[in-house]
């Protein structure tokens, strides 16, 4: 799967960052998501889908290697990742997240949990494998 | 993850403005498992730190904000922050309900609930960001349109902010000024605003960044999935959410219930030029939902009108209703545009509606001169409904009167004007004209901060049941006082339920799970019974010889049958709306007085209320 957006779709509800708390984290908490929604208000008054196009960027830019390829997705290693910061400002989609509980970044693992729960499917699997309950 | 106290961050923020002194103390168990949270919290804390006698507008009245046990998890639109303070409007108990993000991060912050008392030097805002707390000067901000602050906050604190504002109406103490949200969300009612402004508090900007502890997460986890997929399966899923509440427009007209023309009658002719589907063709920019909601009613829309243009969040129904056919506008921009001069001056738009919609009456009537409002006032003039809405926000001329509501205005006013000043207990009638709807009228006359409709909406029941029979309507009507409060106890959105026919046993199924507690719904039901006979215990104890006197309509709907249109020739006489409340306080355990009775109070465990109210009560 991939993820992809329809921001015109959008209703800035959040509830894709609940969802990703709870699959990956296993904890309630928007602050602890993998992608992230932008509101522009009050003009021109819409929202962005902020998601990890799995573009490897991180794991090119990653000091310690500590980000690998497995499957579809590029995954932390969190016993080597030191937390220095570089994949986050060097990600180009601006997707990976921090918090002050964690110890590695916050990246999106593509458990296809957010298209399950978009109400609105304004996220979404490109490849059509995963699609909203 | 287990925690001392599931579904709750555990703490209540205390905080005076006129020290700038705050703390956090441990949220009482007993207040959580008796009130559960939301409007059950914010009954008790007013009962408990309210002085009696208190000045609405005084420093000594509280504001508390509360979520629910529900806010903010992974649910259908667990996104509500309910707030209260005794009501200028009133003078009894006043609550409001506002959507959006704030109420879950409130709780992302640490906080189940904040109560604000005192009065600041200069005007503030206050800050609360996780365990840090601060006050920051406002006079910047301050005489600002509550919109454009928010814009402005949000540029200075930062995006992730979640801020709450006054406008104008409540920086001058409006009595129906609200408090603003999410660019267009409010919560609207009983003057909350204006208890803001009173305390010199222009905004309270939220950031938080914990965990919502959860008695049983992943189980909790299952349960959301499947109320989400639920509510996925339900035909109002597709059908409801493109017009949201402006959907109902039409329908209000046909059953003849549709406020116009300050309810001198109940079909608006011009109705579908300002309902659901001309938002959609012309006006809507995108969808706007709360927190965690699949069925987003925000309209969040763009309107050109030869006055200018202008972004708002709507019109929602009750906007449509009081600005649109109460005041005869007849364009969905121009509905819209006022709505937006509404929402930037901080003003209700149902108070609002109703306040401009007297005044074009008076006005008609020959009670208010063009001199003494400063212009020409007529129906369906967008013109005539801004200028007022200015004056009123800013209490200039005739705004200053108008802005103590419909009742001070006609006891000023007089001329016989106090039979169409549309209000019960002091707070004005939200967008359903219930001549022909017993049950419905029954809903507005007994709602415990005035008529708004929110408590039980009844007319459905009335169509439904029979326009004319009084039968099974004020059970009807005690049945959904206790069920519809419930979403502002818990921390929820009722339009799941309301629009889309979502169970309720999915909201008993969840509770245990997240909060560990075996409540069943009937005992859920239980605390919603306890909350409301303590809210009308607080406008006894606030309001002298309070009781049955105050739970009555304006005249015109028990005099003046109706026009015209679906409902013609209809009203309900005063001995029926007699009869409706001596069932009504029947069934409730109440006295002919309309006081809850000792043993009602002892069987709910109020007997506080009876030690404190003593000889009030029968
Ligand atoms: S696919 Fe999974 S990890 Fe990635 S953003 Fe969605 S919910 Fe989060
Ligand atoms: S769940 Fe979907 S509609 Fe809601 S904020 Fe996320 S992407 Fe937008
Ligand atoms: S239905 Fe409307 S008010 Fe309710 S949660 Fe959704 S957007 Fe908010």
């Amino acid at each position: 799967m991939l993820l992809a957006t329809r921001d015109e779709l959008c209703s800035g509800c959040r509830t894709c960052l609940v969802a990703c708390s709870l699959q990956v984290y296993g904890v309630v908490n928007p602050k602890k998501a993998a992608l992230g929604i932008a509101a522009h208000f009050p003009a021109p008054g819409r929202y962005s889908v902020i998601t990890c196009s799995q573009c490897g960027t991180c794991a090119e830019v990653c000091p310690l290697e500590a980000i690998t390829r497995r499957e579809n997705a590029y995954i932390i290693d969190e016993r080597i990742c030191n937390l220095c910061g570089l994949c986050i400002s060097s990600c180009p989609q601006e997707a990976m997240f921090t918090h002050p509980d964690l110890s590695t970044p916050i990246k999106c693992i593509l458990c296809g949990e957010c298209v399950r729960y978009c109400p609105r499917q304004a996220v979404y699997d490109l490849h059509g494998e995963v699609s909203r309950k | 993850m287990t925690t001392s106290m599931p579904g709750y961050a555990g703490r209540l923020l205390y905080v005076d403005l006129t020290s700038r002194q705050w703390e956090t103390r441990p949220l009482p168990g007993d207040l959580a498992r008796e009130y559960l949270g939301g409007r059950g919290f914010v009954a008790r804390l007013l009962w408990d730190e309210v002085p009696t006698g208190a000045d609405p507008l005084g420093p000594e009245n509280r504001v508390v904000l509360a979520t629910g046990p529900l806010t903010g998890l992974f649910l259908p639109c667990g996104g509500k922050l309910h707030l209260g303070a005794k009501s200028p409007a009133t003078g009894g108990y006043g609550d409001a309900n506002i959507g959006g993000h704030l109420a879950p991060e409130l709780k992302g912050a640490g906080y189940d609930g904040v109560v604000i008392q005192g009065r600041s030097p200069q005007p503030c805002l206050l800050v609360i960001e996780d365990d840090a707390v601060r006050f920051m000067d406002a006079t910047p901000w301050w005489g600002q349109g509550a919109i454009e602050s928010e814009a402005r906050l949000k540029a200075e604190l930062g995006e992730a902010f979640q801020i709450m504002t006054i406008g104008p109406a409540g920086e001058n103490l409006v009595k129906y000024a609200c408090i603003s949200h999410d660019f267009g969300r409010q919560a609207g009612r009983t003057g909350v605003g204006a208890v803001f402004g009173s305390k010199r508090l222009k905004a309270v900007a939220i950031r938080g960044s914990k965990d919502i502890p959860v008695f049983d997460a992943r189980a909790a986890q299952a349960e959301g999935r499947r109320m989400y997929e639920v509510c996925f399966g339900k035909p109002g899923f597709e059908e409801w959410t493109p017009y949201g509440t402006a959907g109902v427009t039409d329908w209000v007209n046909e059953v003849g219930a549709f406020p116009t023309r300050n309810f001198q009658t109940t079909y608006f002719p011009q109705h579908t030029e300002i309902n659901g589907r001309k938002l959609k063709e012309r006006i809507l920019v995108t969808d706007k939902g709360c927190f965690g909601c699949p069925i987003p009613c925000g309209k969040y829309s763009k309107v050109k009108v030869p006055r200018g243009m202008a972004y708002v969040e709507g019109p929602e129904y009750e906007t449509i209703a009081l600005m649109g056919g109460n005041c005869a506008v007849a364009t969905i921009e121009e509905v819209g545009y006022a709505n937006y001069i509404a929402d930037e001056l901080g003003l209700d738009t149902i108070s609002g509606g109703n306040v401009v919609a007297f005044a074009i009456e008076c006005y008609e009537k020959g009670l208010l001169t063009e001199a003494q409002v400063g212009r020409k006032l007529a129906w369906g003039c967008l013109d005539s409904l801004v200028f007022l809405l200015e004056k009123i926000a800013r209490r200039e001329g005739i705004g200053d009167l108008l802005a103590e509501g419909v009742k001070v205005a006609a006891a000023v006013i007089k001329g016989g004007s106090d039979k169409f000043a549309i209000h019960v207990k002091g707070l004005e009638w939200s967008g359903y004209d219930a001549r022909y709807a017993p049950a419905m009228m029954l809903s507005y006359m007994t709602a415990d901060v005035g008529a708004h409709h929110n408590r039980s909406w009844a007319i459905t029941y009335d169509v439904a049941m029979g326009r004319k029979s009084l039968e099974g309507k004020a059970e009807k009507v005690v049945e959904l006082q206790h069920i519809r409060p419930l979403f502002d106890v818990l921390g929820l959105c009722r339009f799941p339920w309301v629009e889309i026919g979502f169970e309720l046993e999915n909201y008993a199924a969840i509770f245990p799970l997240v909060t560990g507690w075996n409540y069943s719904w009937q005992d859920l039901l239980r605390v919603s019974e306890r909350i409301w006979n303590l809210t009308r215990a607080f406008s006894a104890r606030e309001i002298d010889h309070y009781g049955r006197a105050f739970d009555y309509p304006p005249p015109r709907f028990y005099e003046e049958p109706v026009p015209d249109g679906p409902a013609q020739g209809q009203l309900i006489p005063k001995p029926q709306l007699d009869e409706l409340l001596d069932r009504y306080y029947r069934i409730r355990g109440w006295d002919e007085g309309g006081l809850p009775t000792r043993e009602k109070l002892q069987e709910l465990g109020l007997q506080f209320v009876v030690d404190t109210l003593g000889p009030k009560l029968s």
